[in-house]
């Protein structure tokens, strides 16, 4: 269920609800997205877009944050197996 | 792709998968809520690749799989109309109503158009106004902000070509419905992270509290789902019931102020009967008296009628995780992707489909990987 | 356009205005002018008559014939147009059947009122492919239908070329241990066409990959490269060709679904959308099966030409299991591959 991909704000459109609009880029692709739930967002930032609708800001810093956790943390449990050599 | 690809990451996967296999001392059986969850967890072949240490079942978080027949009923009625057009999500064409799918109305004249936002109808009707405009709305509480936004745009429009035929249904009532239920095998829940985004998950402690279960709020990649598994099986070799956010990249606990106060303005919270689970109490959102005149059951004067009875097509006892789908007696034989006897055959999020579709019922003879 | 004078009889012979008349298709001298104004002057190889048959050169080998029809809609896209589709489609049926395209016939069925305009174009766009692909539009047929009949335009081609001896697609030669290939980047076709024709509110820059694999086929050959099996996988994608070669050859195959090139904007609409690339046409990739010690030479030979130079390795060829198609995504265990059903919708869910 619920489809959302992050995207970021390329610009702001209009700003009066419930018809906030910018324009959302996904690789390259551009969409107008309505910013109603996250009138908050600037120019640049991620949003997490479902059915043209971004339900959320993105927050990268909490993102990166857990994946360095992960990688430092969660290390192979004493298995007999070699860890792995990148971190 | 920035912030996907990460959650990607094979090196890290593995990791989690050792992780994960070090930390159970038993076999565990964990729920996971959200049908794109499902789709992830075969996509990726986690399911198998942890089979020995949990047990996945996939819940009912299928927005697709339970709307009720009727309602389809209803789209496929209106799409037949002369002067109207019917809008909806690509998931919803193959659906079968009570003798057909919209795709199949379509053969016989069924207006149609697919569309990937509810906003894109607003447009449509605007740009047709001699067309009575419907939007055929299903979806948990992540779209439902959506619709919401839709149907407040056609107010501030007065849009007088534009409704919506609702199907909205809520992820709480749902869990509560199957942790109560007697023959619960669930340990855990995996919570439906698009919808916490919106939700937020406070009202989860008083579920996790009164069921005695660890809740963790979970998101939809790789690494999400492989962390969502591994937070809750440490949570039960501890004895905890806690909840916990294991998609905090996009959920906050309280979830998103803006769209919920969206939500209230626009939706009131109503009993709902849900295909395959029959009635469940406070498990939809109806339009609000002051957005009513969009309804558009009200407006055309179509028959709420309560659901169906199932026969053949046990999807009730698959998403609330009693048989499995591989237990039904219709699956692969008369219950195909092809040849649906219930929505859970038919969305690729399904449960059935997914089965059908990814899991290994012998085991694959392949090489090992390099 | 038209030199003639100014002014029309009445009773038109269904040329001359700027919409199709269903007068145009039923022989005589509408159907005549017709040929006279918009074929000839573009295909000098057709024969005046239109109508009967054309006779070919004599060739040394052995020749290979197809045929295809088109009903795209819209009938411009990104990268192209049901023209130049027809003239590619067909060619490219012939390229991975070892065969350097030589003619093509053309039958347009042409729905009543369709723009006159727009069929010059397309007229165009197909005269433009086809010298560019190296073929000669040799034989041809114009039918006019009701309004409603078609929608817009249906093109249909059949097309003759010559067989390169030693070098044919044979799947069922298909063994474990051979490796498969991909021409180039995945899903861009079916992307561009759908973000064109649905309302889905996209702008993207992409672009079809409509084009034509003879190169792609012919540096293997001049590289001596003994391909096993070559396909373009245009609807249903990979998966579709995949599912095709494990029945023809009783074996199974796997891939690696990070191996395979994408462009950034497939990506970003593809996770938009919910639809897996391995599953979306193509119009200009072919996937190729090579024994594993020609790898390396064949990857050098597709890089040097401009239509698979991103060619990339995506998988092989294993021993028969119970999972025809499998593919491995992020963790290494493969997880089997659906076989194309219908359309491939986009999904929100």
């Amino acid at each position: 269920m619920c489809l959302a991909i992050p995207g970021h704000v390329v610009r702001w459109l209009r700003r009066d609800p419930p018809f906030c609009e910018a324009e959302v880029d996904f690789l390259g692709v551009r969409r107008v997205c309505n910013l109603s739930c996250v009138p908050e967002a600037q120019v640049a930032d991620y949003v997490i877009v479902h059915a043209g609708v971004a339900i959320s800001l993105m927050d990268a810093a909490v993102a990166h944050q857990l994946l360095e956790e992960l990688r430092s943390i969660e290390n192979p449990v004493n298995r007999g197996e070699p860890g792995d050599p990148h971190e | 792709m920035k912030l996907i690809d990460e959650f990607r990451d094979p090196a890290l996967a593995r990791q989690l998968v050792e992780s994960i296999r070090g930390a159970a001392t038993r076999r565990w059986t964990l729920m996971e809520v959200c049908g794109g969850q499902t789709h992830g967890l075969l996509r990726h072949g986690i399911d198998e690749e942890l089979r020995d240490v949990v047990e996945l079942l996939h819940g009912p978080g299928c927005p697709v799989c339970v709307t009720p027949a009727t309602v389809i009923d209803h789209a496929i009625e209106l799409a037949l109309r002369p002067g109207f057009l019917l809008t909806t999500f690509g998931d919803m064409l193959r659906v079968p109503g009570s003798d057909r799918s919209l795709m199949q109305a379509q053969a016989e004249g069924a207006n149609l158009q697919m569309v990937y936002s509810p906003l894109d109808a607003v447009k449509l009707a605007q740009e047709l106004p001699s067309t009575q405009v419907v939007f055929f709305a299903v979806g948990f509480e992540t779209t439902a902000p959506a619709t919401a936004i839709a149907v407040s745009q056609a107010q501030a429009l007065d849009l007088p070509n534009f409704s919506v035929l609702t199907a909205h249904v809520r992820v709480e009532p749902a869990m509560e419905a199957i942790a109560q239920a007697e023959d619960c095998r669930v340990n855990g829940f995996l919570a439906a992270g698009h919808v916490c985004t919106i939700t937020g998950y406070d009202q989860y402690y008083r579920l996790a509290q009164r069921y005695r279960m660890p809740i963790v709020v979970t998101g939809f990649e790789p690494i999400d789902l492989l962390v969502g598994i591994l937070r809750c099986l440490q949570l039960l070799e501890q004895g905890s019931t806690e909840v916990v956010n294991a998609y905090t990249r996009s959920v906050r606990p309280a979830g998103n102020v803006a769209a919920k106060e969206i939500l209230q303005q626009v939706f009131v919270i109503a009993d709902q009967p849900w295909r395959g689970l029959g009635e469940v109490p406070l498990g939809g959102l109806i339009l609000a008296p002051k957005f009513r005149r969009f309804d558009a059951v009200d407006r055309f004067g179509l028959e709420r009628t309560s659901i169906a009875v199932e026969d053949e097509c046990q999807s009730g006892a698959v998403m609330s995780g009693r048989i499995r789908p591989t237990q039904c007696p219709h699956f692969g034989s008369r219950c195909t992707p092809q040849s649906p006897l219930g929505a859970p055959m038919v969305s690729t999020e399904g449960a059935c489909s997914a089965y059908y579709r990814y899991s290994n019922l012998v085991p694959l003879n392949t090489s090992p990987a390099s | 356009m038209n030199p003639g004078p100014t002014w029309h009889c009445p009773t038109n012979t269904g040329v001359g205005s700027d919409r199709v008349s269903l007068l145009l298709g039923e022989g005589g001298r509408g159907s005549r002018d017709f040929l006279r104004q918009q074929i000839t002057g573009r295909f000098p190889k057709v024969h005046a008559a239109f109508a009967d048959a054309v006779h070919l050169p004599n060739v040394p080998g052995r020749l290979a014939f197809t045929t295809d029809s088109f009903v795209v809609s819209p009938l411009f896209f990104p990268g192209g147009d049901i023209g130049k589709l027809a003239v590619i489609g067909t060619a490219n049926d012939l390229a991975v059947s070892g065969a350097k395209p030589r003619w093509l016939s053309l039958s347009l069925i042409i729905e009543e009122g369709f723009s006159i305009k727009v069929l010059e174009q397309i007229l165009d766009s197909i005269a433009a492919t086809a010298e560019l692909v190296g073929m000669q539009v040799v034989t041809g047929d114009t039918k006019v239908v009701p309004a409603g009949c078609v929608d817009g335009l249906f093109i249909n081609t059949s097309g003759i070329g010559e067989c390169v001896p030693g070098f044919v697609s044979n799947t069922s030669t298909l063994a474990p241990g051979d490796v498969l290939l991909v021409s180039g980047p995945v899903a861009q076709h079916g992307l561009a066409v759908l973000a064109t024709r649905e309302r889905f509110e996209m702008h993207s820059p992409l672009v079809s990959d409509c084009g034509s694999l003879w190169p792609a086929v012919q540096t293997l050959i001049e590289a001596q490269i003994p391909f096993k099996a070559l396909r373009d996988a245009t609807r249903g994608g990979v998966a579709a060709v995949l599912h095709e070669w494990a029945a023809d050859c009783g074996h199974s195959l796997c891939v690696d679904q990070n191996q395979f090139p994408l462009t950034d904007e497939v990506r970003g609409l593809s996770e938009l959308l919910g639809m897996d690339p391995l599953f979306i046409a193509n119009e200009g990739t072919m996937l190729v099966a090579v024994p594993e010690i020609y790898v390396e030479p064949a990857l050098t030979a597709l890089r040097a030409v401009r239509i698979s130079q991103d060619a990339a390795r995506v998988g092989r060829v294993e021993p028969k299991s119970i999972v025809p198609v499998s593919v491995r995504r992020t963790l290494s265990r493969p997880v089997p591959l659906d076989e194309p059903m219908g359309a491939l919708l986009p999904r929100i869910c």
